[in-house]
């Protein structure tokens, strides 16, 4: 009962907003905002149907869909395994940060859709520009937010560590990066996010596949309903990105008290309802 | 009985200068093998330096350790330490198992063997059924236990004990306290202990070293004449337990008035061990704080 209350207390304003756009959409007749109705079934036209109408995977599902989240999946991950790796070193020495913090601040600084023609004269239009814009925007966060959990680590531990002579290897994977990894996640959220963005940017210049690419040629041929379904779904995409990357960073913090210990409260809230 | 631990002229000094701060001072005793040595001091006396010295933690400014006869340098192989804070000591991202086979990765091959080793020492603390629980499930005391069954594990030569009980309530800590007698009585370890409550240095050891004010110098090495077995209400009733402690805490009062301490000297230490002793006393006062809120 408790369960079906927690979500409809989440959902109501989500879906009383939709009603209402839908309501006022419908009732406007503008040609600039059709109804959510409309996008939903110009969604499911776009990228369900074949040509002929029959129920199918749309060739946008491969030719656009596909091709964008394989970006900002790969590109993201890139940046990952980059930022992490690159942030551990540096956090583990004491004097690395001091010598490139400024330079990182500057770049961090940048807008990096502001680097786009600068990427497009290094790595032309293709997938290896988008892949570099990506993992240019998305290194800062988890680098830094890296830098910053690996030098979080406690004395005590430290201590114990070194009086068992433990090995480095098994000291960097087995106690700095567990400490760190809190706020890695943090880090690699905020990444998602901004591959997401990115991602769009990078495709609404010069490409023929996407879902920028698709979302923009839709408003150039003003299509408008298509171009509003193209937006719901990056929306979609965001949304599912970020829930399934929580998952995983419950998994993978399932030790920390706190996080058990809202688990715990809630079922024993969930027993007393 | 053949010796264990050799401590040499040991002194150690924080920062150069005039301005260094002198925590540990020509320190000279020796550990027999199978033995329970307490270190007793008044706090901020250099304990801690000291066993962190022997412990291979900090280089000392002068002076040399041996463990069974080899000169130590650096952290020795067959060696584990109990900090005073189980808390920051364990990792939490293992379980209370991984917690106790982390430092035998290195040095058991077989995985099978590592398991039942863990399992063994966390027999010996009577902790067998919480190995696949996590830390933070654990009361305090439980905790600490799981790092006495980390050390155990590892089989040491010299198990070193850095105010091991300080942290936790009475209760608990006589518990442990017998836990520990009963663990060294069952499979023989050599230990030396450092503590500032000097009731605890006469229960647990068969020698208490007495330890001066800052910078530390031993004042008395005093053989603890208490049978092998012993009681918390019995063994603290007897005549010699009551002797031994108004000795040992006469000796500590005697030497209470020590030449005062140049301030900036104690500000030199700044990077030192005393600084973060404080900075951990302020964490643990914090963290008592927020137990009580909560």
């Amino acid at each position: 009962m408790s369960r079906v209350a927690g979500f409809a207390q989440r959902w109501a304003v989500f879906v009383v907003v939709v009603i209402a756009w839908q309501l006022i959409t419908s009732a406007a007749q503008d040609v600039y905002f059709p109804t959510p109705w409309q996008i939903v079934q110009q969604g499911w036209t776009l990228w369900f149907t074949d040509g002929d109408g029959n129920v199918a995977i749309a060739e946008s599902v491969t030719e656009d869909i596909l091709p964008s989240l394989g970006r900002v999946v790969g590109g993201w991950l890139l940046s990952v395994v980059l930022g992490v790796a690159l942030g551990t070193a540096l956090g583990r020495s004491r004097t690395a940060m001091d010598y490139v913090g400024p330079l990182f601040a500057f770049f961090r600084a940048l807008p990096s859709p502001a680097l786009l023609p600068v990427f497009i004269v290094l790595f032309g239009i293709e997938t290896g520009m988008k892949l570099a814009l990506i993992v240019f925007a998305c290194i800062w966060p988890v680098l830094m937010n890296t830098v910053d959990g690996v030098r979080s680590v406690d004395a005590v531990k430290t201590d114990t560590a070194r009086s068992f002579r433990i090995p480095r290897t098994q000291w960097v994977t087995m106690v700095v990066l567990p400490a760190a990894l809190p706020k890695i996640f943090a880090g690699l959220r905020l990444s998602l996010a901004i591959a997401v963005i990115l991602m769009v940017v990078s495709e609404m210049v010069g490409t023929t596949s996407g879902i920028g690419h698709a979302l923009r040629s839709a408003q150039r041929q003003f299509d408008l309903t298509s171009m509003w379904a193209w937006i719901v779904l990056l929306g979609i995409i965001g949304y599912v990105f970020n829930l399934a990357l929580l998952a995983v960073e419950r998994r993978a913090l399932r030790w920390q008290p706190t996080r058990s210990g809202a688990a715990n409260s809630k079922q024993t809230a969930k027993a007393g309802g | 009985m053949s010796t264990m631990l050799e401590v040499r002229g040991l002194a150690h000094r924080y920062g150069a200068g005039p301005d260094a701060h002198v925590a540990v001072e020509d320190l000279a005793f020796t550990v027999a093998k199978d033995e329970l040595a307490c270190i007793v001091g008044p706090s901020g006396c250099g304990k801690s330096t000291l066993l962190r010295c022997i412990a291979g933690l900090i280089k000392p400014s002068a002076g040399e350790v041996s463990l069974h006869g080899d000169r130590v340098v650096g952290v020795p192989d067959d060696l584990a330490v109990v900090f005073q804070d189980y808390s920051r000591s364990l990792f939490p991202w293992l379980s209370v198992r991984g917690n106790v086979e982390f430092p035998l990765r290195t040095r058991v091959g077989s995985r099978a063997e590592r398991r039942a080793r863990a399992q063994e020492a966390l027999g010996w603390v009577g902790l067998s059924d919480a190995a696949n629980k996590y830390p933070w499930q654990l009361s305090g005391g439980m905790q600490q236990r799981v790092s006495i069954a980390r050390a155990l594990a590892t089989r040491p030569a010299l198990l070193l004990m850095d105010e091991p009980f300080a942290s936790v309530d009475a209760q608990t800590r006589a518990d442990l306290e017998d836990l520990l007698l009963r663990v060294r009585r069952d499979h023989g370890s050599t230990v030396l202990l450092v503590t500032h409550d000097i009731d605890e240095s006469v229960y647990l050891g068969d020698r208490v070293l007495v330890l001066s004010k800052s910078p530390a110098s031993i004042v008395a090495d005093l053989k603890v004449d208490l049978p092998a077995d012993r009681d918390q209400i019995s063994t603290r009733g007897s005549s010699t337990f009551v002797e031994l402690r108004t000795e040992i805490a006469r000796l500590l009062h005697d030497r209470q008035p020590a030449p005062a301490e140049p301030a900036p000297a104690a500000a030199s230490a700044s990077s030192s061990d005393e600084l973060a002793a404080e900075r951990f006393l302020a964490a643990e006062r914090e963290e008592a704080h927020q137990k009580t809120a909560t």
